[in-house]
């Protein structure tokens, strides 16, 4: 049965071509059961695949050639996928995950008038996501890489007639190219040097011995420019906050639990290259920390539910990071998998309290949506506590992993920035709670009249994450509550080779967990004391600190900086281009080569008299010429 | 028996007022004739080169040139016909139609 696990991107792919060739003639009833089905279907099959590897033949990689794909000389790309540990849990995830998010949307997106677009477009990313980490060489991955941006430009710009969800499309499709760019130069640099590449060729050359540090360094750091760019890391996150124009479902799917993470599943895959470069390692930690934390900071103050969030995630995307960074690659990949579900819990539970709230998302115009919300309500508490990191749910030990791992490794400065992240975690996630939920209702009479609890098509996918955000955790359970509890990481043991696991006594094991334990209550403490005891508290630090207010507020000015430094002298220099050379110097050619031959043709044109006699005079001396050359 | 320079000469005459008539005249239908005048003028000088290199070649030539040249007047007079329908003349100068 596991032979059969590169049907799974292609159901989605059929699905996506009925639904666009077929889809204004289907019903609502039929699109929705068939988009959901579809994903459903692939996650079966990844189940199946997932069990099928389990075990003894966990060791080698399956891998279906489906064709030729790309043959010119040396040069040889096969349109291949691969099934191995680490494939099979992005692909649950993707699936798993994926599928809640489409029963979700059904109720979301119920009244939309673009509700057959969005589930094509649902489905088609959905088959981009699940070939880049089915991919079994750089290529294939960069064709799903690709697809799922583009994927995410037409799902951030679903509503495209908002000039605002237009702008911010264009913004990640844009920024996302920069990243790219990298990407595509480390993959040249790869074929270069080491001529495939497929992963078990990359892995193979790596052991082989013939890749040198400095080669891996650049390639490493070319590839992670790349990851910085679909993982929003400093400094290309701009567009992810603002790709919350797009629909919740999107945001949840897409910028919260899937596509973001493609960067961290790309440098967990070439773990082996990055093993030989400290550098690129270094790099990778050093922005994750300073995302994590700078991410954090901005999260603090922003007003819009589904903007924390995205700060949110780009932070988490950060401490993802740091276990790359560190060589916690397991550890990375073990938080890319409990994040998708809280992260993309919070976000469906975000969503529901925007259904209710007739699309309002300023927190500041909610409060005390408890008693309004009773199954949105515990199901947002439960993803906030995973994320903070309170012991036995999800984020808790996936991010104590990380964090005990970036100690371990001796960089006290990275985990440092990671505690002091975690504190901020927890502080502006039950910011966020207390704010939305609790204390005084601050809602508009108008958004009051229609306040209501979502549909179950909403609620119970809810649910489900919940349940998972709370036990997904415990696949992965650090040393301290005995040995071999660590199932995650020996599952991907075959793609991860744990090469320098550092070894810390168990009663630093304690400390740190304890340390972590602390943080996360102080968070929230801190956040109770501000928003629910002495909610004046806020006011006063903003009025005694108005300057680091602002900075934060607007957040850093980055978005300001680039566009003074970056994106203005661009337009203004393309500006400048087209003024003086496209219109002066190719325009200006173009049309002088036609003035020039029409200039020629009416001097010519005066020849054609319209006279019949003055043809026949010139055959008639024509004729005479030709005969006296002819005779004498 | 005439001797062949006779006929070459008559020929080379009529082609020459051909020509001349051409140039003079000023409507279409004489110019027409005038044409029809250097073709037989040709007409006449190839019989008269058969008939000196004792051949038949030139005669059947002229044969069908004659049979053509019928043809081909019946189509020219029909244009000039059709022409004058629509501009209600046959004068060459008030016909410039071809003029760039």
């Amino acid at each position: 049965m596991t032979e059969i696990f590169w049907l799974i991107p292609f159901i989605p792919a059929v699905s996506t071509f009925i639904l666009a060739v077929f889809g204004r003639k289907l019903s609502k009833q039929w699109v929705s059961i068939q988009a959901c089905l579809a994903v459903f279907a692939s996650f079966v099959i990844a189940l199946v695949s997932f069990f099928g590897i389990q075990g003894a033949s966990a060791e080698h990689t399956l891998v279906k050639s489906l064709f030729g794909w790309i043959e010119s000389g040396s040069f040889k790309v096969d349109f291949a996928l691969q099934f191995d540990p680490l494939t099979a849990i992005m692909c649950l995830v993707v699936t798993g995950v994926g599928f809640f998010i489409h029963v979700y949307s059904i109720g979301y997106m119920a009244k939309d008038p673009g509700y057959k677009r969005f589930f094509t477009y649902l489905n088609l990313f959905m088959f981009a996501m699940l070939i880049l980490v089915m991919g079994a060489n750089l290529v294939v991955m960069f064709v799903g890489w690709e697809g799922v941006g583009l994927c995410s430009y037409l799902l951030i710009g679903f509503w495209f007639d908002k000039p605002s969800a237009a702008r911010a499309g264009k913004k990640a499709f844009i920024v996302n190219r920069i990243g790219d760019a990298g990407f595509l130069l480390g993959i040249m640099f790869i074929l270069i040097n080491i001529g495939s590449t497929s992963f078990t060729a990359i892995n193979e050359a790596v052991h082989g011995g013939e890749v040198t540090v400095g080669l891996a360094t650049l390639i490493g750091i070319l590839l992670f420019v790349g990851a910085v760019g679909k993982s929003a890391q400093i400094p290309l996150y701009i567009w992810l906050p603002d790709a919350m124009e797009g629909p919740t479902p999107v945001s949840a799917l897409i910028h919260a639990a899937t596509m973001v993470t493609a960067g961290v599943y790309m440098v967990a895959r070439m773990n082996v290259l990055y093993a030989l470069s400290p550098t690129a390692t270094d790099i990778i930690a050093l922005v994750g920390a300073l995302t994590a934390i700078f991410a954090a900071t901005m999260a603090l103050t922003q007003n819009d539910i589904k903007r924390v969030l995205a700060y949110s995630t780009i932070s988490q995307l950060g401490y993802m990071f740091i276990a790359c960074g560190v060589g916690a690659y397991s550890a990375g990949i073990f938080h890319l998998f409990t994040h998708a579900f809280f992260k993309g819990l919070l976000f469906l539970a975000a969503g529901s309290v925007m259904h209710a709230m007739s699309g309002e998302l300023n927190m500041q115009k909610m409060g005390g949506l408890k008693k309004y919300l009773p199954r949105t309500y515990p199901t947002f508490l439960i993803g906030a506590i995973a994320i903070s990191g309170i012991p036995f749910l999800s984020g808790f030990f996936s991010k104590d992993a990380i964090l005990t791992s970036a100690f371990a490794s001796g960089k006290y400065f990275i985990w440092a920035l990671g505690i002091c992240g975690a504190i901020l975690t927890a502080f502006y996630m039950f910011r966020l709670v207390f704010l939305t939920f609790h204390g005084q209702e601050r809602i508009e009479p108008e958004a009051k009249k229609h306040l209501h609890e979502s549909p179950p098509s909403m609620t119970i996918p809810l649910m489900i994450l919940a349940f998972f955000s709370i036990v997904a955790g415990w696949v992965g359970l650090p040393v301290v509550f005995g040995k071999n509890l660590d199932k995650f990481g020996q599952f991907l043991e075959p793609v991860i080779h744990q090469s320098h696991e550092a070894h810390l006594s168990l009663g630093t094991e304690w400390a740190l967990i304890f340390i972590s334990i602390v943080v996360a209550f102080a968070g929230i403490i801190i956040a109770a004391i501000f928003y629910l005891k002495k909610t004046e508290i806020p006011h006063n630090l903003v009025k005694r600190f108005p300057f680091i207010y602002k900075l934060l507020y607007n957040k850093y000015y980055v978005d300001e900086f680039y566009n003074a430094t970056i994106v203005n002298p661009m337009v203004k220099g393309s500006e400048f281009v087209y003024k003086h050379f496209d219109l002066g110097i190719i325009d200006a050619a173009v049309d002088s080569t036609g003035n020039i031959t029409n200039f020629f043709g009416k001097m010519l044109s005066y020849l054609q008299t319209g006279i019949i006699k003055d043809y026949a005079l010139i055959f008639l001396l024509g004729a005479t010429i030709l005969i006296g050359f002819l005779l004498f | 028996m005439i001797p062949t320079s006779y006929y070459i000469i008559l020929s080379i005459i009529l082609f020459i007022l051909g020509i001349i008539a051409f140039f003079v005249k000023k409507d279409l239908i004489t110019q027409f004739m005038s044409v029809e005048i250097m073709l037989n003028a040709a007409n006449l000088a190839l019989i008269a080169f058969s008939k000196a290199s004792s051949s038949l070649d030139g005669q059947i030539i002229v044969f069908f040139i004659i049979t053509v040249a019928a043809a081909e007047a019946a189509v020219g007079l029909a244009i000039i016909l059709l022409v004058y329908r629509q501009k209600k003349t046959i004068k060459t100068e008030d016909i410039q139609l071809m003029k760039g």
